[in-house]
């Protein structure tokens, strides 16, 4: 009974107490239940995108550049498949091993060893790295046949730059590389692409061109796991290729320049008189493009750094060369439209002539005789140019050489054109800090003293003279649409001409008050190349359809000392880096004008033996390209 | 009386048999089953090891649990002090010999397999306190003798498994016994003092926990100081339960721990997976079943004659209750991540076991819950 009454007593307690407890059991498990529904249901959204934002991440791949064709479609630029080796890290066995497979297959040296190794200490082990991005196919074929035994090798098929390997667009085209920590400060959109392995324009063109030639780079989304390696792909977003770009250039007049300049270190410019196109730009001496694609070595680059020809300079666009007597047509011009002197104007030439006790030479001894304006250009005269620079002075010569395009960029979308200088007394003053000074203006009568101009200057000088006195705006990327109107308003200044009508024109600018002026010069420069005595006579065509009109230039790169003069050194005499240069400018056929050029020698000598010789090929190459050039842009011109 | 310990004292095989709860042994079979599933799930899919061995040791102590189910409930008084005896010399074997694994000493190598003592001590200590309550009058409870016996039976081995170290199954192991004492009728001022007591001497107490130990409780109070680091586990468990939400991303579909962002998942992370696979839906079921079970189990002490099977049956459904509870908060982040299992469903054989022959003890209280003591 006692037993009895203490196991009841107790069994009471014991219930009593678990009751207690099941209250908070169950108010513990509500807890856990309205947790759950906090975590799960209320804050989901929360949760499911730092989920995501952990099992996602996103890569981009390169996009592919745009090509850049020439006037005819040929690719200048293309891009096309490389062989590459990869190397996934945590794949490999054993790393020595591997690199002395590497190097028993394909070009795979100490050097190459050590930088990689460098590379991979930063790398997560399952990040492929590059280990040769250009193969040939031999190296690449031979790699596959022993792909078993080099563990963690891929061989990956991939999109490269190529460019011409002569060389003949590359100061034109400019080259890719990859991209720069100084890139990356420079352009927001190489901050936003922000791709391994993305190769962006380092000049040229492709500089020019980039933000559009670039593209977009594709997406790749991956689910990665806690240690950032990628399970499995779950998106690809095709990147869009860049623009293609199709150029004004025609390749073969290009290489063929650039076959003329080989040898000697200078620049060809062609440019199309009405339409502004141009049609080769080359400098030499030139590099291979294809080299800075896939890194250049040191050797190569102390090669190109180093040389004194100066190998990279884009001399068309970057070269500052006084333009000699190339200026004489437009000096000759400023003076008729200034009413300073008339045709028959004339001069005579006894070799020198003296200003307050200074002697200015001609460049021939003997003198001249008695010159005209037509004679004096054809003979290319200093004496009388002198005579009219002192009257018409420097500030109405600058303004005429302004005009015609010198002392400023040509293309504004190149970043490495330079303006070159015309000079005249405000500058003088400003810069100099100095007052200008007579003889000065006529040594600028010449073309020497400050004058300072690019090959694409004089080019798109004498294509203006050529055309007749308009503004043009020379083109390089061929732009169809932009071109129609210039089309139509060349097509009504020849309708006008045709009819003798004076009727304003107003889409042509004028850079001329009157016309006759215009043909007295072009007609001179006619008799410098076709007429005995012209100082390019030497280099005329006979042939009725390949006749031209052309204007030397020898531009002094060191003052004459009186002995020197004395003894009458010859330039070839002289150490190379003291020679004149030599400057041809040109306009062909000479009847129905299309063309202009203008040639650079650096160093080569006089302008009618340096540049002249080169022009004549040139003209005769152009003119022949020309028919085939008419037929893809309509030849509106002379034979409409 | 005596002699039956087995075949029990007055029933038949039928009889025992039928007097089986099933409902509770239909819940532990089904928590078998999620736990194959979540076992599966931490191996993405693949029937390897741990799933393999997981289903192999459910097998072999289930079976345990049903054959010791038909043990009679004397067999388990008269063996309650060999029980904890015995249990009380392998842990303190394993402080002496034992495997050690990162940094702790929680195994004994048996050759057959590891055990980890400190698991099975969860069930004797209860074992050995409701033996022990049994037979003391209820309100002799509180006097002083009758506290030195329960008072070492505690501590001891609490104290070695804190050596070991092993902070939380010495918890565990504490509440379970703890329960006892409650249930007993220990008076509840005295709770009181102790509770208090033990709030003061907290900061000496923490004072000689170790340097990781003090970082989980920090961590466990600001888990974003350091995301990367000590806070990494809880966050990205939230991450993961979080993201589940209502109905889960579905079976092996669990991004957080399919790409190893969840730490721990086969053990004490795998109320995550699960929760992150199934979602607010099944974390709820999950929690339903485990509810289900501590109810079977209090019913049978509700039901059962003897004060010894009460004690046991409540004591063992509140020390379970704690280990689910415990686990569960641990990955939700409202206690700091302390090393606690989800009863039969994380990955490790002596906590199954220790779980399974806690079943097969309270089993045995329904089959012979008539049994005089």
């Amino acid at each position: 009974m006692q037993f009895t009454e203490t196991f009841q007593n107790k069994s009471k307690l014991i219930s009593r107490r678990m009751f207690l407890l099941s209250i908070m059991k169950t108010a513990v498990f509500f807890g856990i239940i309205s947790r759950l529904f906090y975590l799960q249901i209320s804050e989901n959204i929360k949760y499911k995108s730092l989920s995501d934002k952990n099992r996602l991440r996103e890569w981009k791949v390169p996009p592919q550049r745009g090509i850049i064709e020439d006037f005819f479609g040929n690719e200048i630029a293309k891009n096309t498949q490389v062989y590459q080796l990869h190397m996934i890290p945590e794949d490999v066995p054993n790393l020595e091993e591997l690199f002395f497979k590497m190097s028993k297959l394909i070009n795979f040296n100490e050097n190459r060893k050590k930088g990689l190794l460098k590379k991979l200490k930063k790398r997560k082990p399952w990040e492929p790295i590059i280990i040769s991005d250009n193969l040939t196919w031999s190296e690449f074929s031979k790699v596959n046949l022993f792909l078993h035994e080099v563990q963690g090798i891929k061989p990956i098929v991939a999109v490269a730059r190529e460019y011409l390997k002569d060389g003949s667009s590359a100061h034109l085209v400019g080259y890719v590389s990859d991209v720069s920590a100084k890139d990356l400060k420079n352009s927001q959109l190489l901050r936003d692409i922000n791709v391994p392995g993305l190769k962006t324009g380092k000049n040229g063109l492709e500089k020019s061109l980039n933000e559009e030639i670039i593209g977009k780079p594709g997406l790749q989304r991956f689910e990665v796991n806690a240690f950032g390696k990628r399970i499995k792909e779950l998106k690809f977003i095709q990147g869009v290729k860049g623009r293609n770009f199709k150029t004004t250039i025609d390749i073969e007049i290009q290489q063929f320049s650039n076959d003329l300049l080989k040898g000697s270190s200078g620049s060809i410019c062609v440019m199309d008189i009405f339409t502004g196109d141009i049609v080769a730009m080359v400098s030499s001496p030139t590099f291979d493009p294809n080299q800075f694609v896939h890194g250049i070595n040191k050797k190569q680059w102390n090669d190109l750094i180093k040389n004194d020809r100066k190998p990279l300079i884009n001399k068309s666009m970057a070269g500052l060369y006084p333009p000699g007597s190339t200026i004489k047509p437009i000096v000759a011009l400023s003076a008729l439209e200034n009413n300073i002197i008339k045709p028959n104007f004339t001069v005579q030439c006894t070799g020198s002539i003296e200003l307050y006790g200074t002697k200015y030479h001609c460049w021939k001894k003997k003198g001249h005789g008695y010159m005209n304006l037509r004679s004096a250009i054809k003979q290319s005269c200093d004496t009388y140019f002198y005579e009219i620079s002192r009257r018409l002075g420097i500030d109405r010569m600058s303004i005429t050489a302004k005009n015609f395009g010198l002392g400023k960029t040509v293309l504004n979308s190149f970043f490495e054109e330079k303006e070159g200088l015309v000079p005249d007394t405000k500058w003088k003053l400003k810069k100099i800090g100095r007052g200008w000074v007579l003889g000065e203006t006529l040594i600028s009568g010449i073309g020497q003293g400050y004058f300072q101009s690019t090959p694409l200057q004089l080019c798109l000088m004498m294509a203006q003279l050529a055309n007749g006195g308009y503004e043009i705006k020379p083109r390089i990327i061929d732009d169809r649409y932009a071109l129609q109107p210039i089309i139509d308003s060349w097509r009504r200044e020849f309708y006008l001409k045709k009819n003798n009508l004076d009727l304003p024109n107003k889409n042509l600018k004028k850079l001329f008050k009157n016309k006759k002026n215009i043909q007295i010069v072009l007609d001179a420069m006619y008799g410098a190349t076709n007429e005995p005595l012209g100082t390019s006579y030497r280099s005329r065509h006979v042939k009725s359809k390949f006749i031209y009109a052309g204007k030397t230039g020898t531009s002094q790169i060191r003052a004459i000392s009186a002995e020197e003069r004395k003894l009458n050194l010859k330039n070839s005499d002289l150490p190379y880096k003291k020679r004149d240069h030599a400057l041809f400018t040109a306009f062909a056929p000479y009847k129905n004008p299309r063309y202009a050029i203008s040639v650079i020698i650096e160093h080569g000598g006089s302008g009618s033996s340096g540049a002249a010789p080169l022009a004549k090929k040139l003209i005769k190459k152009i003119l022949v390209r020309h028919e085939l050039r008419k037929k893809y842009q309509l030849d509106l011109f002379q034979e409409a | 009386m005596s002699m039956n310990y087995i075949r029990g004292s007055n029933k038949g095989f039928k009889e025992k048999f039928l007097s089986i709860d099933f409902y509770l042994l239909f819940f532990i079979f089904l928590l078998g089953i999620i736990s194959f599933f979540a076992m599966y799930s931490t191996e993405r899919g693949n029937f390897n090891y741990y799933t393999q061995s997981h289903i192999y040791r459910f097998c072999v102590f289930f079976s345990f649990f049903i054959f010791f189910s038909f043990f009679s409930i004397n067999f388990w008084i008269k063996s309650a002090y060999w029980f904890y005896a015995l249990v009380l010399i392998l842990l303190l074997a394993v402080n002496l010999f034992g495997v050690a694994a990162s940094d702790s000493k929680r195994w004994i190598n048996l050759f057959v397999f590891n055990l980890q003592p400190s698991e099975l001590m969860k069930i004797s200590l209860i074992v050995f306190l409701s033996r022990y309550y049994n037979k003391v009058p209820t309100n002799e409870v509180s006097s002083i003798q009758y506290m030195i016996i329960p008072m070492f039976a505690l501590l001891i081995p609490v104290s070695l498994i804190v050596i070991q170290p092993d902070l939380g199954t010495s918890m565990l192991v504490a509440a379970g016994g703890i329960s006892v004492i409650w249930l007993a009728g220990f008076r509840m001022k005295y709770f009181m003092f102790s509770f208090i007591t033990f709030t003061c001497l907290l900061p000496v107490v923490i004072s000689f926990l170790k340097p990781y130990q003090k970082l989980r409780i920090l961590t466990f109070l600001n888990p974003e100081k350091d995301p990367l680091g000590a806070g990494y586990q809880i966050i990205q468990s939230k991450i993961a339960v979080g993201s589940g939400g209502i109905s889960g991303k579905g079976f092996l579909q669990g991004s957080q721990s399919y790409l190893d962002y969840l730490p721990e998942k086969h053990t004490d992370f795998i109320f995550t997976l699960f929760s992150e696979e199934f979602g607010f839906i099944g974390s709820i079921s999950l929690l339903i079943i485990y509810a289900l079970i501590i109810y079977r189990i209090i019913n049978i002490g509700i039901l059962s004659k003897n004060n010894f099977a009460k004690l046991y049956c409540f004591s063992f459904a509140t020390a379970f209750f704690i280990y689910v509870a415990v686990n569960m908060m641990m990955v939700l982040g409202l206690l700091p991540i302390v090393g606690a299992p989800l009863p039969i469903i994380s990955y490790g054989g002596s906590s199954m076991l220790s779980m399974m022959v806690g079943f097969s003890i309270a089993m045995s209280c329904k089959i012979y819950g008539d049994t005089d003591t």
